[in-house]
């Protein structure tokens, strides 16, 4: 409650807070700065060296694994341990299991950061690890779901807030993902083969390839929208009942979908129409949460005027809106037969990646951070500011180069002449392309840059200063059992 | 086609238990007072953490 809670026997486990917190900002740094390396190898070829370790094949993978599951996956750690402490108003269940998946994803981590750039992969895209390590994942995640979900068991507030039910989803979602998409028969230690074939091996693949999307990088991000937006901002969400109509709906829609990625290939027709229309009905969903999101600033704009968090919020939300409509459209077979195998899609993905999942995870990381030490604001708050707008500039330039460079491609790709032959080769466009590589390098750059002050603001904020776990509350609205330690008296 | 044979139960497995789960929160009263709902996690203080 508001009035000031007396203390209990029992605090918040914020340590495990803490420490994927840190980390999340660490292996933003690492996996951004590896993509914007590869970005310029796109322009200058030769900064691999001519070296086997750092050719674009093999760091591609470590981008996206280091962006996705290192910074991405960090960061969903260390608010859904937050999220359901502070809304079950109960510590986290099991300390030894919790600090045990903060050490084992970070081993996952650093193995994958090892035998990427060696060469070792399942050559399955968002699930390149091999097998040794899907089996750590597995049991890491496993471990996850435990903790999580046993504190939800354990909850001292009857309501589950719905945040809870997307990091619930989301664990859930993953953990049979990975595992159906991860079968594979292991012929030596780092060398397995796919139990699928062919085009079942592209769906499977792309079932997972997905949802991986819909639930790592979408549901969960909402998770963490749902409760830091409205904390940040200090007014309830917009509308409840929607965000429990978003989140079942959401639930419900977004395992269909998966078919969009492989519009004209040897899957089935109907398949392709099934995922596709799946694709367009997402769109309902997907705009009630955006709107719910940014409604929630209704009659407390002002706000934006001053607060630096608050901007990171409302334009991630803004990109969530915008990738998500983009999304629907380009599983369309009309304009897919233009954006696909284009550099769209890659403008499309970053749209989603650095302007919706990244700048959530800022927003909520400066509102999270400072509390975790005992304070109520960071170090600088202009130095905020400055990274909003760095960022900002930095996704615009990045999406908007990679929008012109994909609609180009795919009209040069598919120019023909008169009597019916190519009017350019490949590599004529891929000429015309490098302008924009630069502009998308000038991009990315900016953003990394970003994150670089942000790590500079984390540490003037929390190096010297004492961390805190707090005392849960005795007090709680809507309870469903008495803390701990007055049930002992 | 032989995907379908894996995927199309697994995912109808888990529009299931989706909505078995959705059975329960509906008919466990976790959406009958979605106002105040809404409202509590601002109650919860998390600003001022005293240390102990």
């Amino acid at each position: 409650m508001a009035s000031s809670p007396t203390a209990t026997a029992e605090s918040f486990n914020y340590k495990v807070v803490r420490q994927f917190a840190i980390m999340t900002v660490v292996w933003g740094i690492v996996g951004m700065f590896v993509g914007v390396l590869i970005a310029a190898q796109l322009i200058w070829p030769s900064l691999n060296f001519e070296i086997p370790w750092l050719t674009y094949g093999r760091l591609r993978p470590l981008h996206t694994n280091a962006v996705i599951f290192a910074f991405g996956g960090s960061a969903l750690f260390a608010t859904s341990y937050y999220v359901v402490q502070r809304t079950c108003q109960v510590r986290l269940f099991c300390d030894k299991l919790a600090a045990f998946t903060f050490w084992g994803w970070q081993a996952v981590i650093v193995a994958a950061a090892i035998t990427l750039p060696m060469g070792f992969t399942s050559s399955k895209e968002y699930a390149e690890l091999e097998w040794p390590i899907d089996i750590l994942i597995t049991i890491v995640w496993v471990s996850y779901a435990i903790v999580f979900f046993g504190t939800i068991v354990k909850r001292r507030v009857k309501h589950i807030y719905v945040a809870n039910w997307f990091f619930g989803s989301y664990i859930l979602t993953i953990a049979l993902l990975h595992v159906v998409n991860n079968l594979e028969l292991p012929v030596s230690f780092l060398k397995s083969y796919s139990l699928y074939a062919g085009v079942h091996d592209a769906m499977v693949q792309w079932w997972y390839g997905h949802n991986a999307v819909g639930f790592f990088l979408t549901t969960s991000f909402l998770g963490m929208m749902y409760y830091f937006v409205p904390k940040q901002a200090g007014r309830p969400i917009y509308s409840y009942r929607l965000s429990i109509v978003h989140f079942w709906a959401l639930a419900f829609i977004y395992m269909w979908a998966g078919p969009h990625h492989l519009v004209y290939t040897s899957l089935p027709d109907w398949t392709q129409s099934l995922g596709m229309v799946f694709s367009l009905i997402l769109l309902a969903p997907s705009w009630g949460g955006m709107i719910n999101g940014i409604m929630t600033l209704s009659g407390a704009w002002y706000k934006l005027r001053t607060d630096p968090i608050l901007k990171f919020m409302v334009v991630s939300l803004s990109f969530y809106g915008m990738s998500t409509f983009e999304g629907s459209m380009m599983s369309i077979r009309t304009v897919n037969a233009l954006s696909h195998y284009t550099d769209w899609t890659v403008g499309h993905v970053h749209s989603g990646a650095l302007g919706w999942v990244a700048m959530i995870t800022f927003g909520s990381l400066y509102y999270l951070i400072p509390r975790l030490w005992g304070k109520d604001r960071m170090w600088s708050t202009r130095l905020v500011e400055v990274h909003f707008w760095v960022a900002t500039i930095g996704v615009v330039l990045y999406i908007a180069s990679m929008w012109i460079a994909g609609v180009m491609q795919g009209l040069m790709w598919r120019a023909t002449e008169l009597d019916g032959t190519l009017t350019y080769s490949f590599v004529e466009s891929v000429k015309a392309t490098y302008p924009f590589y630069t502009i998308r390098l000038l991009g990315g750059a900016l953003y990394l840059f970003g994150i670089v002050l942000m790590a500079y603001n984390v540490i003037r904020t929390v190096v010297g200063v004492k961390a805190i776990n707090p005392p849960v509350p005795t007090e709680t609205h809507d309870p469903i059992r008495p803390v701990a330690s007055m049930a002992k008296a | 086609m032989e995907f379908l044979y894996l995927l199309l139960p697994v995912s109808m497995l888990f529009v299931l238990m989706i909505a078995a789960l959705l059975w329960w929160a509906v008919f466990s009263g976790q959406y009958d007072d979605p106002e105040q709902d809404g409202k509590s996690i601002l109650e919860d203080d998390d600003t001022h953490g005293s240390d102990d």
